[in-house]
């Protein structure tokens, strides 16, 4: 029991190394293995061939059949080698199977067919990415739309919400007015309030503005976060307010003010407030999934999800198209992961 | 590279000159017309304007949704009728029974609701604290580690969905570990229990990393001298976590509980790819419940969904109401 204790306890500062460092560790390490484990599974899986991916028990790397191109025959054969009836063993091409029988051709003298037991082959196979499952998503699917469609919500959406919640946060933050207090307590008490609360009114209201079946359905509800303004406003608050004095003493209209002083200044939080944005609208799904009922107006999440639940799953083109899905997020990530933690850890906000 | 990189700079700053003045052209001349006093009203309105009509407006309407029956959508289509849409859903001869329930389906959901969210919420803040606290030892390479465990907080629901399921499926990666362990494949996603199982796990595995945040930056505000003073008095290190750690913790602990148990209870888009709410209605959820009778489906039944919508948000509203109760008490106890 105490050990665990120590375990869990032990802070900075001591030298020297110590039985429970090497259990945090393990547990670290573990633990890096059951986080991205699962990832890297995803991105190995995406680059295997219809073939490979129905394979039991799989493969870890991408492994492809070898083929052959043999003269006198129009598609590339596939390659076997062979155990002979003398023990001996060959490399030759398929021609075609019968039952448990192949024919098979000697790739340096295709003139004579060899007939085998199929159980006397085994494929010669090679490391090769199945780029194809990606271009095929993207040529065969609508999935370059799908994608059009995820951006276009995603930077319109983010764009909005960075002007019009700065706006109410240079309000809320900058000025003396009635109601100020009532109308920061009210959009602060809607935190919690999640859209699967409000759905069927909220859809009642899109469909009066004939915003079904429209992107802009999907972004406006969105845009006024009550965390962007309450972030915002925070860090607005530490801005001195004889900054925007002095403008106004120099003639400086309140949206110049708003603009070339505060908004400057606010950069950091207005950062922070971008990154979140983009995150949740590129990842939400049940608003997008009501809103949106035709496919060419799909984003990314709803489209994924539509094709993976169709009756015959075509793995590898719902592989790739995972992956590209997460990689944007995930190159945000690996670029600005400092700042997105250090930023949840201050703040403590998660839409 | 870095000539592309101040262009693209000046040419970024000089869009958001080039609106900012734009927008100025109305603010200006509305400014002299309403006078600098009712200027923050102006700023305030676009916010406020989308906020009333998709959030505010809405949550009143709701109320009148579920006051209403029939198929329509728009209100005025919509007989009145009081109450009965409520005691439709909360017609039940045994709460712990759906199947006696006259809206049994709700109580389903009910059900696995709760089963979902005390394990899951459990597990969680569990999982969390081991995490945070093996965090908050010297590390080496801290930071990675840490985003180590945030990175799937930021991966979309149905991402995380997909991933899980290509690793569940029959042939997937789970089945040849055990087969390669000597045991027999499971078909984990077919089995009702094993269902409820993993969607358990999966929202763990996804979530965890944002709690173990809060609950780090928790520990780290800890001063370090209770723990030097603590030594000096000749403490074990199980008095100091008790004595120390842990009552200072509180606080950070009851935020994140209440901040789990709304989001638990709100569960749906991984588990909807997942499971769909299956095998039967193994992991069919309270915002399934909403969702599948309200939109997915040929006859809507928006007052049902409306009712249960307001009974899920008479919930979550309790939970905030606690912990404003208790960051309030909590802040008092620290000063």
């Amino acid at each position: 029991m105490s050990t665990l204790v120590t375990f869990f306890t032990r802070r900075r500062g001591r030298r020297r190394w110590h039985a429970t460092d090497i259990l945090a560790y393990l547990y670290l390490l573990i633990g890096v293995v059951v986080m991205f484990g699962p990832v890297l599974w995803l991105v190995l899986s995406s680059f295997k061939t219809p073939a490979a991916l129905l394979e039991f028990p799989p493969t870890l790397l991408p492994l492809a059949q070898k083929t052959v191109v043999v003269p006198g025959y129009a598609e590339p054969l596939r390659l076997f080698d062979v155990t002979m009836a003398d023990g001996s063993i060959r490399r030759l091409a398929q021609v075609r199977r019968v039952g448990l029988q192949a024919q098979m051709v000697d790739p340096a003298g295709p003139d004579e067919i060899i007939r085998v037991h199929i159980d006397q082959r085994s494929e010669v196979r090679h490391f090769r990415l199945a780029t194809e499952n990606y271009t095929e998503a993207f040529l065969r699917f609508n999935f370059a739309i799908y994608l059009r469609n995820s951006v276009v919500v995603t930077v319109t959406a983010t764009l909005i919400t960075l002007l019009i919640n700065s706006m109410a946060a240079f309000a809320l933050s900058k000025y003396r007015f009635r109601g100020r207090n009532a109308i920061f307590l009210i959009i602060i008490s809607t935190l919690m309030i999640p859209i699967s609360v409000i759905l069927v009114p909220v859809y009642l209201v899109i469909t009066q503005v004939g915003w079904v079946n429209n992107l802009w359905g999907v972004i406006i509800p969105a845009a006024a976060t009550p965390t962007g303004v309450f972030l915002l406003r925070q860090y607005m608050l530490t801005i001195p307010d004889e900054l925007l004095d002095s403008g106004r003493i120099d003639g400086a209209s309140e949206w110049r003010l708003y603009w070339q002083i505060v908004l400057p200044l606010a950069a950091p939080a207005l950062a922070v407030l971008a990154i979140f944005s983009v995150m949740w609208r590129w990842n939400d799904f049940l608003w997008p999934l009501i809103v949106l009922t035709r496919s060419e107006l799909f984003t990314l999440q709803v489209g994924l999800a539509a094709f993976q639940g169709e009756l015959q799953i075509q793995w590898h083109y719902v592989l790739a198209m995972t992956v590209l899905t997460l990689l944007p997020i995930t190159l945000v990530f690996a670029l600005l992961q400092r700042f997105i933690t250090t930023g949840i850890a201050s703040t403590g906000v998660k839409g | 590279m870095s000539i592309l990189a101040t262009l693209s700079s000046k040419l970024a700053q000089g869009v958001y000159v080039l609106l900012m003045n734009i927008f100025g052209l109305v603010m200006e001349p509305l400014q002299r017309l309403i006078g600098v006093r009712r200027m923050p009203y102006l700023f305030l309105l676009p916010n406020l304007l989308i906020f009333g009509i998709f959030i505010l407006f809405p949550m009143v309407l709701n109320l009148y949704f579920a006051t209403t029956s029939g198929t329509a959508l728009f209100p005025q289509e919509r007989p009145f009728v009081g109450t009965a849409n409520f005691e439709r859903l909360y017609a039940c001869q045994d709460y712990f029974n759906p199947v006696t329930c006259q809206e049994d389906r709700f109580w389903r959901a009910v059900h696995n609701t709760t089963v979902f969210v005390a394990l899951q919420v459990g597990g969680m803040i569990l999982i969390s604290l081991t995490t945070a606290l093996v965090l908050n030892r010297k590390i080496v390479a801290r930071g990675f580690f840490r985003s180590v465990y945030f990175y799937p907080v930021l991966l979309s629901p149905v991402v995380v969905a997909l991933i899980w399921k290509w690793i569940l499926q029959r042939d997937g990666l789970l089945n040849a570990l055990l087969v390669g362990l000597g045991q027999e494949p499971v078909q984990f996603l077919l089995s009702g229990t094993w269902a409820m199982a993993w969607i358990i796990i999966i929202s763990i595995w996804a979530e965890m990393g944002f709690y173990t945040l809060i609950l780090l930056a928790g520990l780290q505000s800890i001063p370090s001298e209770l723990y030097d003073a603590g030594a000096v008095d000749g403490t074990s290190s199980t008095q100091r976590f008790r004595h120390i750690t842990l009552p200072l913790l509180m606080p950070t602990m009851m935020v994140v509980l209440i901040l789990a148990l709304i989001r638990s209870v709100q569960q749906f888009d991984k588990v909807f790819v997942l499971t769909g709410g299956g095998p039967g209605t193994a992991t069919f959820l309270l915002v399934q419940y909403i969702y599948s009778t309200g939109f997915a489906t040929q006859i809507p039944r928006f007052g049902m969904a409306a009712a249960a919508s307001v009974t899920l948000g008479a919930v979550l509203l309790i939970a905030t109401i606690i912990q404003l109760r208790l960051g309030r008490s909590s802040e008092r106890h620290l000063a």
